[in-house]
Formats: C-alpha cells, sequence, structure tokens
C-alpha cells in the first residue's frame, strides 16, 4: 500500500511537489528560527558566563557571601586538586581557575616616579596552560587591537579604554598596586604586550588580563584562586543541567556536621520534621547520606534554634560552594525571561507554520472531491480512501520534514560558524550597561533534529484527517451528481 | 617632731601621688612613656587572619614623631620591603618592583602587611595632649591593679579616631587597654598592651595587641617588641628616600 501510494504521489507532481515544498519550507524555517533564538540567548549568556559567571563557578562559602569586594583572603585554596577531582567528576564541563582583583596601576616615568595612575579591575585567568580554552572563549585572537597575546606570567593585556586613560602602549612597564590574599600592601610590574576591545559596553573600562601565575605572584595566592569557573564543553548554556550540577556538587561537599548545621537547606529540611523518628523513607532520602549520618550521630536537631545564635567561625564556611549562571545577580530572571521570550517566540511561530500546514492540507484535500468521488463510486470504501489520504499524508510530511530538517541544521550550522554581525548598528546605539555582543550567532541544539516533526508531520496528517471528514458527509446519490457535471 | 611631720607629708604625698594627678599630667606622663627623642626597635608583628597566622618581623627608626624608617626583615617575600615616613608622607619600596611608592589618599586606610593596623595608624604619632581633649571617667581594678578610665575627644580636625576610651595603669601610667571610636561613636578598633617593663627609666610595653573592630570574625594582630632602645643617636642620612633603595 505504502508503495502504491508514494508512486502515486512521486507520479502526480501536483500532489508531491507543492505540499512536500511547504513543508520543507516551514520546517528549516522553525528549525533556524528555533536555533537562531537559542543561538541569541546562549551568546548573552556567555558573554557574562565568559566575563565574570560561568556556566557554574565554585568559591568558599564566604567568599560567596562577600563576593562584590572581591574578597580573596577568602579564595579557595589547593585549586589543582579542586580542578582536578572537578574534571574526573564532570567531564561534560571544562573547569579554569581565576582570580579577580583589584588595585591602582601606577605607570612610572623615566626617573621610576609616577607619572601617571589609575584605578584598575584585573582578573588573572589561564592563558598559557596548554588545554586552556580562554583564549577561544574571550576570542582573544580576534579581541586584540594591538601588541600579542601573554606568553609568560608578567606580561599584560589593557583594555584600550584603560590605556588610553593611562597613556600607555606596548612595551611598557606598569606596577599593580593592590593586597595580597593576607591584604598585604602589594607591589608587582607587568609589561604591558597587547591591547584589546571587548566591545561589550563598558565592562572592560577598567580591565587587564594577566595570566594567573602572574596574579598568583603578585597576590600571594600560591595554587590558590578567586573561583574556578566550568563551561560546558560546548559552551552552550543548559540552565536545567546547571542547576542540577549545582545541586550534586553541594550535596556532596557538606561533609560536616558543622556544615549540616550551618547549610540554608539542611535548615529548612530540618525545620519541617519536627521529630526525626517519625520520617518517613521519601523525607529521608531528600538528605544526603553524609548529612542524614552526621545527623543520627548527633542529637543536635532538637536545639534547632541554638545554631543561629553560634557565632563560632568553623571550617566551613572555606568549604567549596557552587552557583549556576542564573545565581549571579538577577540573571535568574534574566534565564527565565529569556526562556519564557524564546518559548513564546518560537510557539507562535510554530503555531502560524501548523496552521499554514494544516490549511494546506485541507486545500489539497479539497481539491481532490472529485477523484474522491470517483473512487467512492467504483467500490472503494469511505474508510479505505480516508485511510490511504492519511498515509498519503504522513508520507508527503515525513520527506518534507526530513528535507526541511537538514535545510534548517544546514542554514543554522552556517550562521552558527559565520554569525550575523550589527556592530554598526550596535555603534548607534552607544555606551549601555548590558553585556551585549555584537554578533548574533545561532546554535544547533539536539531538540533542532526533532522540532520539525510536529509542524511537519502532526500538522498536516491533522489537516488532511480534517478534510477528509468530508468523505464521511458525502452521499453516494450526490456522488454520481458531480459525475455527471 | 617637725621632722615627722614633714616625713609623714612626704610619704602621703608619694602614696598618694598618682591618684591626685590632674588629667592633663596623666597625659603627659603617658606621652612621655610612650615617646622618645629617638628609638630604634626590632619586632615581630603575628598576624592572626581568618585562615592562618603570620609573622613579619621589622626593625624601626623613629626620630620624634616625624621621622620613621621601617625595614621588614622576614618573611622572604617580604624581606628587604622599606617604609619611609617624613612628617606627614609615607613612602614604600619594594624590591620585587624597585619601586619607590608613595601612600597617600585612600591607600594610608590599608593595613600594614595584613595587619589590624593601618597607614594612618602609623602615621599619628603625635602626642595625644596635643591631639585630644581628655576627662575622668572613673577609677576601675583590673586583676588587682588600679586604673583610670579616661574619655578622649578629638581638638583637631582629621583624626582616624576623634573619640577614644583608655583605661590607664595608675602605677606605669600606660593606656593598657583602649577602644578607639569613630565621630559617630562606631567603636572602630581595640587596643591593649602588656608585659610592661622598665627600659631606660620609663614603663614601656613589649606586647600590644590590635583589633579592627570592623573585619568580621578578626582575630586580631600580635605586636612583641624584642628589643628597644631610647635615645639613640640616629644620623639623618637613615631618613632619605635615597637609602630606600639600598
Amino acid at each position: 500500500m505504502i508503495k502504491f501510494l508514494t508512486k502515486g504521489i512521486i507520479r502526480d507532481r501536483s500532489r508531491s511537489l507543492f505540499p512536500v515544498l511547504v513543508v520543507t519550507l516551514a520546517v528549516a524555517m522553525i528549525i533556524f528560527f528555533q536555533g537562531f533564538m537559542d543561538g541569541v540567548m546562549n551568546s548573552m549568556f556567555l558573554n557574562s558566563a565568559v566575563v565574570s559567571t560561568g556556566h557554574v563557578k565554585v568559591m568558599t562559602r564566604c567568599y560567596k557571601e562577600e563576593s562584590q569586594l572581591l574578597p580573596n583572603d577568602l579564595a579557595l585554596l589547593e585549586t589543582d586538586q579542586l580542578v582536578d577531582e572537578l574534571r574526573q567528576n564532570h567531564p561534560d564541563h571544562f573547569w579554569t581557575p581565576r582570580i579577580t582583583f583589584g588595585g591602582l596601576l601606577d605607570v612610572p616615568d623615566e626617573n621610576g616616579e609616577t607619572q601617571s595612575q589609575g584605578p584598575v579591575l584585573a582578573l588573572g585567568i589561564d592563558l598559557l596552560s596548554d588545554d586552556s580554552r580562554q583564549i577561544e572563549i574571550w576570542k582573544l585572537e580576534r579581541r586584540l587591537i594591538d601588541g600579542r597575546l601573554p606568553e609568560n606570567a608578567n606580561e599584560a593585556l589593557l583594555s584600550t579604554k584603560l590605556a588610553g586613560r593611562l597613556g600607555l602602549s606596548t612595551g611598557e612597564t606598569v606596577t599593580l598596586i593592590g593586597s595580597t590574599m593576607y591584604n598585604a600592601f602589594t607591589t608587582y610590574n607587568f609589561t604591558v604586550v597587547g591591547t584589546f576591545k571587548l566591545n561589550l559596553g563598558p565592562v572592560d573600562r577598567q580591565m587587564m588580563l594577566v595570566d594567573i601565575s602572574g596574579a598568583r605572584l603578585a597576590l600571594n595566592m600560591e595554587n590558590a584562586a578567586s573561583e574556578i569557573l566550568g563551561y560546558s564543553n560546548s559552551l552552550f548554556y543548559n540552565d536545567t543541567a546547571a542547576v542540577a550540577l549545582r545541586e550534586t556538587f553541594n550535596k556532596g561537599y557538606s561533609d560536616s556536621i558543622i556544615q549540616v548545621l550551618r547549610n540554608q537547606q539542611s535548615y529548612e529540611t530540618l525545620s519541617l520534621m519536627e521529630d526525626w523518628n517519625n520520617m518517613n523513607v521519601k523525607q529521608y532520602n531528600i538528605l544526603p547520606g553524609q548529612r542524614s549520618q552526621g545527623l543520627a550521630d548527633n542529637n543536635m536537631y532538637d536545639n534547632i534554634k541554638e545554631w543561629g545564635e553560634s557565632s563560632v567561625e568553623d571550617a566551613g564556611v572555606f568549604s567549596p560552594t557552587m552557583m549556576a549562571l542564573r545565581d549571579a545577580n538577577q540573571m535568574g530572571n534574566m534565564v527565565d525571561y529569556m526562556s519564557a521570550a524564546t518559548g513564546l517566540i518560537v510557539g507562535v511561530f510554530l503555531v502560524i507554520g501548523m496552521i499554514v500546514l494544516w490549511n494546506m492540507s485541507l486545500m489539497n484535500g479539497l481539491r481532490r472531491y472529485g477523484e474522491i468521488g470517483m473512487r467512492l463510486a467504483i467500490g472503494e470504501s469511505k474508510g479505505q480512501v480516508y485511510r490511504s489520504m492519511i498515509l498519503e499524508s504522513v508520507i508527503i510530511g515525513c520527506i518534507g520534514t526530513v528535507i526541511g530538517t537538514v535545510f534548517g541544521l544546514g542554514l543554522t550550522y552556517y550562521m552558527q560558524e559565520v554569525g550575523l554581525d550589527y556592530s554598526d548598528a550596535m555603534e548607534s546605539l552607544g555606551s549601555t550597561e548590558f553585556i551585549f555582543s555584537n554578533v548574533f550567532y545561532a546554535q544547533v541544539t539536539p531538540e533542532l533534529y526533532y522540532i520539525g516533526i510536529m509542524p511537519g508531520v502532526l500538522a498536516t496528517v491533522l489537516g488532511t484527517m480534517l478534510a477528509g471528514r468530508a468523505i464521511y458527509k458525502r452521499e453516494m446519490a450526490q456522488l454520481f451528481k458531480e459525475l455527471e457535471t | 617632731m617637725i621632722k615627722i611631720l614633714i616625713s609623714f607629708l612626704s610619704f602621703a604625698f608619694l602614696l598618694g601621688q598618682s591618684n591626685d594627678m590632674s588629667v592633663q599630667e596623666i597625659i603627659q606622663a603617658m606621652d612621655n612613656n610612650l615617646n622618645a627623642k629617638s628609638r630604634v626597635l626590632t619586632s615581630k608583628m603575628i598576624v592572626h587572619g581568618r585562615r592562618s597566622s603570620r609573622t613579619i618581623e621589622s626593625k624601626n627608626w623613629v626620630v620624634g614623631i616625624d621621622l620613621a624608617f621601617t625595614e621588614y626583615l622576614s618573611p622572604p617575600r617580604e624581606k628587604g620591603t622599606k617604609m619611609l615616613k617624613l612628617g606627614d608622607k609615607l613612602w614604600t619600596y619594594s624590591p620585587q618592583t624597585d619601586r619607590v611608592i608613595q601612600i597617600s589618599g585612600h591607600m594610608l586606610r590599608q593595613s600594614v602587611m595584613g595587619s589590624d593596623i593601618s597607614y594612618n595608624d602609623m602615621m599619628e604619632d603625635r602626642p595625644l595632649e596635643e591631639l585630644y581633649e581628655a576627662t575622668l571617667e572613673g577609677s576601675v581594678d583590673i586583676d588587682g591593679r588600679d586604673h583610670w578610665i579616661m574619655f578622649l575627644e578629638a581638638r583637631v580636625t582629621g583624626l582616624s579616631y576623634p573619640k577614644r576610651r583608655a583605661w590607664i595603669d595608675k602605677k606605669y601610667l600606660l593606656p593598657v587597654k583602649e577602644e578607639l571610636y569613630a565621630k559617630s561613636g562606631k567603636l572602630l578598633k581595640t587596643a591593649t598592651m602588656s608585659g610592661v617593663r622598665k627600659v631606660q627609666g620609663r614603663w614601656f610595653p613589649s606586647q600590644f595587641i590590635y583589633k579592627d573592630e570592623l573585619k568580621r570574625n578578626s582575630k586580631g594582630t600580635e605586636w612583641v617588641i624584642d628589643e628597644i632602645a631610647f635615645d639613640v643617636d640616629i644620623p639623618d642620612s637613615r631618613f632619605s628616600k635615597a637609602l630606600l633603595r639600598k
């Protein structure tokens, strides 16, 4: 039957070419639109992730509390070991330590006296390791305006705005005046080897980039880092996955009873349980093993109120904790808003596409009234005709969906690699506080491989089913009358 | 009889000397104990951080209230770092960068070597008598020793601590405990001194503990004086910027 219908579709171009073309176009457009929106959204998140938040990031709990002050005295220690653990446990992400610090840049004259001075926000990122992807994600080769990338610990890149303000050019030496991780006054010389422009509004106004080894030397932070940032290998931000990763990590690192007592989630969980012994299995399973074990060994859950009053500092405040991109300042709202907006736009587009395809199937069905009448007149049952029409639309839908998906993915991939440059339009906007890229890139995501099925196959079949309803309504007498005319 | 009376009065005067001192005399006595024409000292600063403690050794040369030179002796990272104070100016030299940098403005509020002492604290060496108006609030017994409680309020503007309260040992005439306040009355720092011993005829503490009350979970900084010599002849060349680089 399928072979018979397929031959029919191929031989009758009015039944195959136009419907397949429409399905193909609609599916390709929907896929490209979805990919483009995903790409734009991801591009916006990626800029924030690269500059400050990572897709996820690890820091000490006390650093998290005071992160606005860049408190490197509360930095993570023994970061090499922690990074190794993260790489081992979460290979779907790449992990990189970072030191964020502030200070003054002092430019000396030929006598070593201060010539000019200005505030700086510096980032120590992993620029020199062989396996580091920092140069790639910062797009430093593209964003380099002058000079070259750092090749050793004492070399620095300055934003063009900062270099201009201090009157610095490549090759000159500049002294960082800041504080070590022990809050001691420190000075350290960096050689400016290049200038860069991020094209992300005022973000790079006071920015200096150095290799993390240079930052460690300057700030006496051997094997320490302010944060460890994690990015998905594909650089695509998946909010659900990031939140799940955060939950897993934070549960795993709550390894002491004191941490448990100070952990807000444990507080909340325990406050719901008046009586530990009356806990049901489901509630018990909410707590990770270490916590429940710790709590079972210590009958401290009877004194919940006392925990909050305790002001004794414990080592737990320096234990690592993970934040997802959405946990950063207002980023959660942004993620939700963008996801909702994208969903709505793509949804509207999807519905329009489906209506078009549905309508096409409907029209196609109506066009074939005469043919259907003939088939009924020569003895084919209404059910047989109806089923054959549906099967035919499934075949058309499938062919169109496959071709449309291939075209849509191809176009999306092209835009993912090339992007849509609208720098001129951005220049006319002037300065903005929002971290926003000047080039839009699409993004090929797994869902693009199947999203076309809904409009391509389902809408086509639904349209045919609706049109086919007329078959059952028609009387034999009416059919013969139509044939006579 | 007259001799006995004179002897009795003399004894009574000696006994009651410290109790009968005026506020001004107490402040002068404190200034005399704490300040000298010049001094050379070697000290250790033990900074108790939130995670660990660090010990920083240094040698200081001080003349009056205007000239001071400090050279850090250890740990290796700080060794060779020098500081020079000339009046109201402060320079620091770091051998790592071979740069002499003047510390001014907001940088004076930064802590010295991560301690609870700021550069401003180092700069305000002028006698208390010149800077504060003092009133006695009463007496108190601390660990079996009699102390005055004195409240000092700034008589000049621009001080880091416009108000301070001091517990002054009546025998040593030293403020063994001090609370340093902002103008609003907010407690900024506390300082205690102990290990008082007689050095060249004056009572001088060998250990100070400073605590920055604005730092959360601050454990304070100990400053232990290992050696001190007063009224030493220090050549003027000691206080030259050229010496910072040598």
